[in-house]
């Protein structure tokens, strides 16, 4: 049951993936990927991670695409007419190189094949004391981090 | 795990791709470049959460949250430089964007 439930949200992700690099209108580009992050939400549920399936929603679908939906209507972008897709000149070396990166991954992958062990997680108390105990540095890190990006992108939005 | 690693394995790979695709074919236009950046770290993180189910550790999951937190400073402020770009040349091909220096 889980496992059929996985090959269709990975058949969802991948078409929904390849509508949104492949459409000409920007603003469809974004509602394709929020499609394909929600199925990327279900596959980290069957995973045994639900908080990070829940952060990802949230998120990712919620704050990240809505703030490019947000960029595209401000600026005006959402012309398909003006800008056009890429000529077929520069689709063919892209997927070139994007074939030859799957091939090297699958080749990669297929070393694994064989083994299935059984693996239980343990619960979100674990996983909140890991992340706040082993990885408090890290945390820091990351808030420093969070900090900058808010005074760089007032600094670069400012009017003057 | 409910279905073989290596099956995952593969799904993130083919995101990859198809995310490296997107940034290499839609080089002109850098909204879709950025849009291709993020597929590609969320396969980034579909690979760290198939290993955490894997190993039965919690690391690889503390560290997708950390490639979410990271990516959303990155966002952030990559979308405050394709603002401030197009406030100055009021165009979002990078193409344009081949000098340095005030115009």
């Amino acid at each position: 049951m889980a496992a059929t439930l996985f090959y269709i949200l990975a058949t969802v992700m991948v078409i929904a993936t390849i509508l949104a690099i492949t459409g000409r209108h920007p603003v469809h580009a974004i509602v394709y990927l929020v499609t394909s992050f929600f199925a990327l939400a279900g596959i980290f549920y069957l995973l045994l991670a639900p908080l990070v399936a829940m952060f990802e929603v949230i998120i990712y679908a919620g704050a990240v695409m809505v703030l490019f939906m947000f960029v595209i209507m401000m600026l005006d972008l959402g012309h398909p007419e003006r800008g056009g897709r890429p000529a077929l000149g520069q689709w063919l070396p892209a997927l070139l190189l994007g074939a030859t990166v799957l091939a090297t991954i699958s080749y990669a992958a297929a070393g694994f094949a064989g083994d299935k062990l059984p693996a239980m997680l343990p619960g979100v108390k674990e996983f909140a004391v890991t992340l706040f105990s082993r990885y408090g540095v890290a945390i820091e890190v990351i808030s420093l981090q969070l900090l900058f990006a808010v005074v760089g992108a007032l600094y670069l939005g400012r009017r003057r | 795990m409910i279905v073989p690693f290596e099956h995952v394995i593969a799904l993130a790979g083919i995101i990859f791709s198809l995310g490296l695709v997107c940034v290499l074919a839609w080089r002109s236009n850098i909204i879709m470049l950025l849009i291709g950046m993020e597929i590609m770290l969320n396969s980034a993180m579909l690979v760290f959460v198939a290993g955490s189910a894997r190993w039965g550790g919690l690391d690889g999951q503390l560290f997708a949250l950390m490639i979410m937190a990271m990516t959303s400073a990155e966002v952030s402020l990559a979308l405050a430089l394709v603002v401030y770009l197009h406030r100055r040349r009021s165009t979002v091909d990078v193409d344009e964007f081949r000098e340095l220096g005030e115009p």
